[in-house]
Order: structure tokens, then sequence, then C-alpha cells
């Protein structure tokens, strides 16, 4: 008999969007000594860490925009995938009524808000892989609409930046994207890039690759050499935290390599606010442990 | 730092210059994507017939927003049951969205500015001009933090636009803001873009 898992789940996307990993406020920290004593860029950061604390103190959300809650589920055989998904649905919208999330489910064609997170079967965004072994993982993102509305995806060649279907032209696209989110997807941000698949894989691997911690480069030694370089070439540009100007425009870049049509040659960022919520909670028979 | 008490006035708005931390205090309107396409499609460039309280919230509005402040932001709100709300989480939402709205509406109601992130553009840069009026920005993202600074909760217009989209009246203490336009046609976001242009240019043109 598979356990009702909703009561772990609520406790998972309260902890999602009141507790910032530590990996990520650690680099925020160290993030307020590069910007100049007294400058906006320094005064910004130091609000964030603050606001930081006091969300997970309070255990309210650290940012209003409790974005689209992004589910993966790695479930081991026999799990019915049907049941984890009515969980973590009822789970959602009992987080709603406690201000752990905002109402964000919208219908796009009536302009209705559905006032509990969940719209169709596309809201919240859930999915699922059957993995070996007895652990089920359950990972969480919340993406919020600031950051999700300068994210782009390119398609190579691209006249306009001189970039061809290389990691050359990669580099460039990846350059101008950050340089056309200015501060608006609320800088510090990290970077997702997907190189190759069709426009739906594209934009979902550059999502995942934001799922590993901060730091964690690339197996292929030519694609971390590009992540480093992309992190540190955008930190020249001078947006600095929220746009204040600065020398902290990007925390960390990961990169996907994937497979593309002979066609095709997509290149899909995704930029992720500093509020980089994710978490994730695994389940192994009675024990029940968050990361 | 400067504390600035709303509803204010021209002369203090034109003192206003880039780069100026500010704290506000008074009484504030949030609104954001419905309420800026409802408030231009109704009341400004009237291609949509007042419909239910429309005009009653309007009446509303017009004396609540004279001298005053719109905040770009969708709030996290408790006690929705009970109409006892209270802000939970009220970081700025992205203000760029009503660039096709905000100079109208700044001019129509007598705004002294607007409060977002991530600035705007040159048409509401001009709107600030010919108010006057500025636009403060908050930090994105510090959601606990700024709820802190909203004291009450005063009541809330169209709330069937949803929970974000609604038009909540608050009372604010000390709320932490940037001067990021001013009134006199400088805008921080328009010299960080050009500046960052020009860095990409020289990447650019770097070989691999």
């Amino acid at each position: 008999m598979q356990p009702d898992l909703t009561e772990k789940i609520l406790e998972l996307i309260r902890r999602t969007a009141t507790n910032l990993p530590a990996d990520v406020e650690e680099r925020l920290r160290a993030s307020v000594e590069k910007e100049a004593p007294g400058s906006a860029a320094r005064g910004a950061l130091e609000t964030v860490l603050k606001n930081i604390e006091l969300a997970r103190a309070e255990s309210t959300p650290i940012c209003q925009d409790t974005g689209t809650p992004i589910f993966y589920v790695h479930y081991p055989e026999g799990w019915i995938t049907r049941k984890l998904k009515e969980q973590i649905r009822a789970a959602l919208a009992e987080a709603t009524q406690c201000s752990y999330m905002r109402p964000n489910a919208v219908d796009a064609v009536y302009d209705k808000n559905s006032g509990n997170n969940l719209g169709g079967e596309d809201f919240p965004s859930v999915h699922f892989d059957e993995v070996e072994g007895e652990t089920l993982t359950i990972e969480l993102m919340l993406k919020g609409g600031g950051c999700e509305n300068v994210g782009a995806q390119y398609s190579l060649p691209d006249n306009r930046l001189g970039a061809g279907r290389d990691l050359a032209g990669v580099r460039k696209v990846v350059l101008d994207a950050v340089q056309r989110a200015q501060g608006q997807g609320c800088a510090p941000g990290i970077l997702g890039v997907a190189i190759g698949g069709d426009r739906g894989s594209s934009y979902y691997g550059s999502k995942e690759v934001l799922f590993d911690k901060l730091g964690t480069r690339n197996a292929d030694p030519k694609l971390a050499a590009l992540e480093e370089r992309l992190t540190s070439e955008a930190n020249t540009l001078g947006i600095g935290p929220m746009g204040f100007g600065g020398s902290t425009t990007v925390i960390d870049t990961k990169i996907k390599g994937m497979h593309r049509l002979p066609a095709s040659f997509f290149v899909s960022v995704s930029y992720m606010c500093w509020a980089y919520r994710r978490r994730k909670m695994t389940v192994n028979g009675e024990t029940v442990a968050y990361d | 730092m400067k504390e600035i008490t709303l509803p204010v006035s021209d002369e203090t708005i034109r003192a206003l210059v880039v780069g100026e931390p500010v704290l506000l205090s008074g009484i504030m309107i949030t609104g954001r994507d419905a309420a800026h396409k409802w408030m231009i499609d109704t009341f400004i460039r009237k291609t949509r017939a007042p419909q239910g309280d429309d005009e009653q919230v309007y009446a509303e509005l017009k004396k609540l927003l004279n001298g005053a402040l719109i905040y770009h932001c969708g709030p996290v709100v408790s006690g929705l049951d009970t109409k006892q709300y209270k802000f939970v989480a009220a970081g700025p939402t992205t203000s760029i969205r009503e660039e096709p709205y905000q100079a109208e509406v700044m001019k129509h109601f007598n705004l002294k500015g607007v409060i977002g992130k991530g600035g705007m553009g040159p048409k509401t840069l001009k709107g600030c001009q010919e108010t006057p009026a500025v636009y403060f920005h908050a930090i994105g993202g510090a959601a606990s933090y700024i709820a802190q600074s909203v004291k009450k909760v005063l009541g809330v217009y169209k709330l069937e636009f949803g929970v974000p989209e609604a038009m909540w009246v608050i009372e604010v203490k000390n709320f932490p803001v940037v001067v990021t336009m001013d009134s006199h046609g400088n805008s921080q976001h328009k010299a960080i873009n050009d500046n960052s242009q020009t860095v990409l240019n020289d990447l650019l043109a770097q070989p691999y």
C-alpha cells in the first residue's frame, strides 16, 4: 500500500518557498564583499540577505512571486504516479491556503485566477521518471515570473549577433541574453543553458540543469570551460545586483548538451533569479528526509 | 537617508535625483497588469464601458492616488477568509510591463511616482518629467522584508482580478527604495543598459 505523502509534500513546499538553499545563500554572502561599500548594489545584497534570514525565521515566502511550481519525481518501480500527482496537487492547494504560496495559476484565455495554484494538467508542472532502487525522490523548484520572462531561445545561426552553429556562437547568444535581461530577472542570476533539442525539450533542458548544486561543472571539459567563461564574462557587463550596476551579475552558469535535428540548432537560456528556490525530499520506507 | 511621507508635493519630487535612497511612509495602492489595463481601457482611453462597481472604485481611486504612489506588487496575503488581511510577502514585480500605460496613468491621477523593479522605458521617463513623478526601485525578491514595512491593509479593490492583481490599499512605514528614474530626464537603467551594450559589443568581437 503506497503511503499518502500529502503532508510531507506540503512540508517540502514550505521549505522551498521560505528557506533558501545554503549553497545559494553562501554565494550571495560572498558577493556582498565584491560590491563597493555604500553602493546601491551592496545595499541591495544586504537587504536580500536580511530577507533570506527573515523568511526562514518567520516561515514566510522569500519572494511574493512563489513562481511556477516545477516538480520532478523520481520513483521506484511499483509506485502509482497518478496517486502521487493527486497528492502533489492537494499539498499545493493546502500550501496556498497556508500562505506559503501565492495563488499563481491564471487561466490565460479567461483571465481568471484559480485561487489555489491548480490549473489544468499543466499547472503545477510535474515530471515523472522511473528509477532503480527503493528511494522515491521529489524535487521542487519555484521559478518566479520576472526571471522566467527574461529567458530566451535562439535559433542559430543568428545573424544579428554573428553567432554560428558552434560553441563560439553559443557564447555570443548567452551573453546577449544576459545583457538584454539587465536587472529585470532579479540579478544576480543563475544561468541554465541547453544546447540542442527541439524548442520544447531545449527549454526543459535549460531548467533541469538548475536542479544541480552551484559550482557543479559539466563532465565535458569543453562545456565546463564555457560555463566558467560565461559567468566571468557576464560579470564584466556591469549590470550588477538588481541592475544597479556592480560586479555581481551572474553567480553561476550550467550547460546541458543535447541532440538536435540536422536543420535546427537551438540555444535556450533559463534565467534563475537570486531567489533560487529548489529543494528535495526522499522517501525510504517509513523514513522521509529533506535536504 | 531622505524620508518622504505621502501624499508628496511636486517640489519634493523635483528635488529627488537618480541614485538617492529614500524611506517612504503613508498610504499607497498596489497595481499591476490587470489594474493598469482596466484604468486605461475604462477611464483614460475609454475603449470599454464601466461595469459593476467600476465608477465607484474610480471615484475613490481619484482621491487616493492624487499625490500618492502606485506600487507594482502582487502580494501574498493572509486572512482572505476572514477579511483580516495581512501582507505576508510583498516585493516588487517587474515594472516594464506597464510601459504602454504608465505615463498616462501618472498624468490622469496626478501620481507622484511608481515603485517597482527593473526600471521603465522612455515613455515613462517622459511622463516623469511632465507630471512630475519619479520611479522608485525596491529590492526585487525581498518580499518578507518589505512586508514588514506594510503596517496595515486598509482595503482592497477589484479582488476579482485575483489576489496578485487586485488593488490593495496599504499603509507603509519606512519602505526602503532607491530613485532610479527622476523627474529631470535621468534614468539609471538607460545608463547601465547603454554601458553594458558597449561591453557586450567588445565581447562579441573577441575570438573564441
